[in-house]
């Protein structure tokens, strides 16, 4: 009878949370606490800060696009994974199929590579 | 018995005890990363390095730890307190999550009974630490959020997208070793390779895709674009002092061991010896494995602080265009050609077409490259205007009308 391997996890985990939970709450007992207004604005190297981050924390849409294409090609890298793992009871069957798939991937990854969705300014 | 049923029977006290082992080992190589990189950089640099506290600086980043827990612990007004607080609680809880799977030493004795130092072998092991570290990358684009302030916005994005992009190349590079090791358990991959050859050798393009990504997943120079001082100050980290502080630069130095130790598993061979050094292996009553597991993991570091000591950093375009437009397509061709060769091993195929088609794929990529340096050359050479000669003296350079001063030809 063997434990369900999951358990250790758990375990790290709750070391791991502890630590840094008492590291934070531990920091705001040992540090002084001389507040003033200079210390409480955003840092910005000296200068009269900004009242609010960049456009109220709104972000440039670029970096969402960059996270569409990471879902699509981390969904990729999942489908792949079985595959590599039952390699080779599935042969040659499974080569071709997963050929044909990596080929309509590529075939969305060149439409966003030629639209300019890989490119920075 | 596999190391799975062998992990399977630890009693509830071991499983703590190699918990808190694992816990202490990721912590005190954290505190020696931090020394040896000061010192291996004072080096390359021809200067010293921290030596002042304990014997040659050793105690330096202790030091450090003690004095950041002595300082002012600032939320800023502007930001989101509770994220802001929980951020960093993320970003360390997650890091020591990701040694659970990784197998440090072979079968050895602790306090008497036999076991292995790995907390769990799971099946998944290396999703499950590839899903972890994407779970980190929470605590860095939450605490540039919170924080109220443009520049650590700024720099918790481009990290974030670094990682996740990075992520990808990474996460293509090991599809070959499962196809070679038939699993995604660490444990067996190490067992595989024992019984082989290296991965490192037998698949030598994931390997240097995977130390690639693996740079850039962990925001290390050249790649450390999210906290290019010149642009973003600190980076995501800019608001955050004290203990917190302290904790996404554990969190940092934790995933760098991680990545390393990830490496040596997958390529290097794990916690085995060298070829022809099996032998060490039962030293010390097998504890002599975990020398050799951590001799691995320092190579890669020490790959960590060459880098850092030798290149500039990249500018945030070609970074990612070197990550979308090289690594990923360049995978996706490797796996279908070490599939096509695993498959024509399989079928029997005579060694003759075995290697007609590698050396075909040789050519193809020859060719390939030939081509891309000639169309490089096209646009280098591409007309550019020729300015006005200047009517003040400039050194004598290559391909500009220049007023000779420098008394060359």
């Amino acid at each position: 009878m063997s434990a369900n391997p999951y358990i250790p996890i758990l375990v790290i985990f709750a070391i791991g949370f502890g630590f840094a939970a008492f590291s934070v709450g531990i920091a705001a007992v040992t540090g002084p606490a001389r507040y003033n207004r200079a210390k409480l604005e955003a840092y910005e190297c000296g200068i009269e800060p900004s009242p609010q981050a960049l456009q109220g924390g709104r972000f440039p849409v670029k970096y969402f696009l960059t996270a569409m294409l990471f879902i699509v090609f981390d969904i990729e890298i999942v489908f792949l994974y079985p595959w590599a793992v039952t390699f080779d009871k599935l042969g040659l069957f499974g080569l071709v199929e997963m050929a044909i798939f990596i080929g309509t991937v590529f075939v969305a990854y060149a439409y966003v590579w030629r639209r300019g969705g890989l490119e920075w300014d | 018995m596999t190391t799975a049923q062998l992990l399977g029977q630890d009693p509830g006290w071991l499983i703590a005890v190699k918990a808190v082992m694992v816990f202490a080992i990721c912590v005190l190589s954290t505190l020696m990363a931090v020394w040896t990189e000061r010192r291996v950089l004072a080096k390359m640099q021809l200067r010293t390095g921290p030596n002042r506290v304990g014997p040659a600086g050793l105690l330096q980043s202790l030091s450090d730890g003690v004095k950041l827990a002595l300082k002012e612990d600032i939320i800023p007004a502007a930001a989101d307190k509770v994220v802001f607080i929980i951020a960093p609680i993320i970003a360390t809880a997650m890091c020591f999550m990701s040694f659970a799977v990784i197998p440090m030493t072979g079968v050895v004795n602790l306090f008497g009974r036999k076991t292995a130092l790995q907390l769990t072998d799971l099946p998944v092991g290396v999703l499950y630490i590839l899903a972890v570290t994407s779970i980190g990358v929470y605590g860095v684009v939450l605490a540039g959020w919170s924080s109220g302030s443009t520049y650590p916005l700024l720099g918790g994005l481009r990290s974030s997208a670094q990682v996740i992009s990075y992520e990808v190349a990474m996460g293509l590079s090991l599809v070959a070793v499962f196809i070679y090791a038939g699993s995604m358990s660490t444990a067996d991959i190490v067992g595989s390779q024992h019984q082989h050859l290296w991965n490192a050798i037998v698949l030598f393009p994931s390997f240097v895709i995977y130390v690639i990504s693996m740079v850039g997943e962990t925001n290390r120079a050249p790649f450390d674009l999210a906290e290019a001082e010149g642009e973003l100050v600190g980076g995501f980290h800019t608001e955050y002092s004290s203990l917190k502080f302290a904790l996404f630069f554990l969190a940092e130095y934790v995933n760098i061991i991680a990545v390393s130790a990830l490496a040596s598993t997958l390529f290097l061979g794990g916690w085995h010896a060298l070829p022809g050094l099996g032998f060490t292996e039962q030293w010390l009553g097998g504890w002599f494995t975990l020398i050799w597991f951590f001799a691995k993991v320092n190579f890669f570091f020490f790959i960590f602080m060459w880098l850092r000591g030798s290149l500039p950093r990249l500018r945030y375009d070609q970074f990612m265009k070197f990550g979308w437009k090289v690594l990923i397509p360049v995978s996706l061709i490797w796996i279908l050609i070490v599939a096509s060769l695993r498959v024509l091993q399989q079928e029997g195929a005579p060694r003759s077409a075995i290697l007609a088609f590698a050396a075909g794929v040789v050519i193809i990529v020859m060719a390939i490259s030939s081509l891309v340096e000639r169309n490089k050359e096209k646009v280098r050479s591409a007309d550019l205007p020729e300015g006005e000669a200047p009517n003040f003296p400039v050194p004598s350079l290559p391909n500009v009308q220049s007023i000779n001063v420098s008394g060359g030809k």
